[in-house]
């Protein structure tokens, strides 16, 4: 059991850019996020001890080269995609738990927008995702080739079934922006938006136009993970871990064919975390659901228990997942307004709203906060987090 | 020579054999000689019984609409031009789903439940694909 005996304990986020670009190469902008988490945590680099490296981007031994980690103990890689820095949670804590670390950085970081751009690198680099070999021979030669047109085949199946509208896609949209404006490390901060000008941005593959996808922007972000013990001795408030878990789509490499279209990662992940938490859905204060893409949040609020399957148009209408509404929704902007920081910016902002730092756009006494992964073809991971 | 020629399946092992089929002119899936269950896409076992042995089973072709997008941007070199196109995912009789598409049908008439069949196009000497017309 992990329940409540590993806390994050420092968090790091560099700025979120597009043009020029960050200036920096994909390890650097991520070390520089490293340290900030680090420092925040009030620890030397070279007490980190285990370090979990998003997929492709930098190998553990690089980091801990880089930071003067001498003594690198644990250095795992989850193959999740965007699932992946909150299946990191889960992993950190057991690792600090059993004391195959002390203490856990989880780094997460890119140049989404000025190097390879994801929907050039998902048609000629598929051998990122675990069904790589299906898709190629038989997604790929009839024109599927990127993440929005895998999960627009859910969501356009999801409006037969249950009635889901644009307009519920556009509220998601409306949410993300409205916090945006109250993060300044937002790129879409001072740019708020209408349903009216939602609605009329082009569309992408339907039922996505243009603004139900995410930002892609150049940034990175980082979490260190210590056990409950060591955090009672570092400075910041901890942020413990109540839950975590992970899950996978059955089956995971192929879209198609699932006996249930609708069930993802996170449907079983969520009652295992939940029940691992002791708390329940309606517990939480907020959520930061990984929003690749505006249906992936309805999704993934119905999947992990917030409503049940099909009532998640009605669910984020009328400012249901803004601040003020029944659950705030991705207080920092998430992926579709502040930036693409690989889910791992979804985990830094629970932190934030946790440890009360969150500024103009805090949660009042927020106590309970859950964070979402979301990859590959529907991977899921989620952590309950509490102060 | 197209500038940026359309992926292909690579024909091996597996995959070689399903399209070995269409070349053919039959869409055949997998059906586990032990319990009977079709499978799609192609696998070495049975995922039911675990059974090694299967028969690729001619299918009637026939189909419904399950779920499509239509792409109006394409995200792939190859498919600049084709816009607006929709991939659907196609139920078929036997019950295993194909993603292809219903090429004699406007995007924008596309319906859950539409009933379609299997028309084979041939794209170059090795491959033959699996599109779908109304039926």
């Amino acid at each position: 059991m992990i329940r409540d005996k590993a806390c994050i304990v420092g968090i790091g986020e560099t700025a979120i850019c597009r043009k020029p670009g960050s200036g920096l190469s994909e390890m650097a902008l991520q070390l520089k996020a490293a340290l900030a988490a680090i420092d925040d945590a009030g620890l030397k680099a070279g007490q980190i001890d285990g370090i979990i490296p998003f997929p492709n981007l930098g190998k553990a031994e690089a980091f801990a080269a880089s930071l003067g980690c001498a003594d690198l103990r644990f250095a795992v890689m989850l193959n999740m995609g965007g699932a992946s820095p909150v299946a990191a949670l889960r992993v950190a804590a057991m690792a600090v738990v059993t004391g195959a670390a002390n203490h856990v950085l989880v780094p997460a970081g890119w140049n989404g927008f000025s190097g390879v751009r994801v929907r050039e690198t998902s048609a000629s680099d598929s051998e990122s995702i675990p069904g790589a070999a299906i898709a190629r021979d038989y997604y790929m030669p009839f024109g599927l080739n990127a993440p929005p047109q895998w999960y627009a085949l859910m969501a356009r199946r999801h409006m037969h079934e249950y009635g889901t509208r644009a307009e519920h896609l556009g509220a998601v949209a409306l949410a993300m922006r409205k916090h945006a404006q109250l993060n300044p490390n937002a790129l879409m901060h001072g740019k708020p938006l209408t349903m009216e000008a939602y609605l009329a941005s082009p569309m992408i593959t339907d039922p996505y136009r243009l603004l139900d996808c995410c930002l892609e922007t150049d940034g990175a972000a980082a979490y260190v993970v210590t056990s409950v013990e060591r955090a009672r001795d570092l400075g910041k408030t901890p942020v413990y871990i109540m839950g975590a878990a992970s899950g996978q789509p059955y089956p995971a490499d192929e879209i198609m064919n699932r006996p249930e279209f609708h069930r993802v990662g996170l449907t079983t992940a969520a009652p295992e975390a939940f029940a691992m938490a002791g708390v329940r859905p309606q517990d939480a204060d907020f959520a930061q659901i990984y929003d690749c893409f505006s249906f992936e949040v309805i999704q993934q609020i119905e999947e992990a228990g917030f409503c049940a399957r099909g009532e998640g148009g009605a669910f984020v209408e009328n400012g249901g997942i803004e601040l003020g509404g029944r659950l705030p929704v991705n207080t920092h902007g998430g992926l579709l307004s502040q930036g693409h920081l690989l889910g791992l910016g979804h985990v830094v902002e629970a932190v934030r709203q946790l440890r009360g730092e969150a500024g103009a756009r805090q949660i009042k006494d927020a106590e309970i906060g859950v964070v979402t992964g979301w990859g590959d073809f529907g991977d899921g991971s989620i952590a309950i987090l509490r102060r | 020579m197209q500038a940026n020629p359309k992926p292909l399946p690579l024909l091996e092992g597996l995959a070689g054999a399903y399209y070995d089929w269409c070349r053919q002119g039959e869409l055949r899936f997998q059906r586990c000689r032990q319990c009977g269950t079709f499978r799609h896409v192609p696998r070495e076992i049975c995922a039911g019984c675990g059974s090694f042995d299967w028969d690729w089973v001619k299918s009637s072709g026939r189909g419904t609409v399950y779920t499509w997008t239509v792409v109006a941007r394409a995200l792939h070199p190859g498919f600049i031009g084709d816009e607006p196109y929709a991939p659907a995912v196609i139920e078929m009789e036997e019950g295993v789903r194909v993603l292809s598409q219903v090429r004699d049908c406007p995007p924008d008439q596309l319906r859950v439940g539409m009933p379609v069949r299997v028309e084979f196009v041939a794209v170059n000497e090795q491959v033959t694909l699996p599109y779908f017309c109304r039926a």
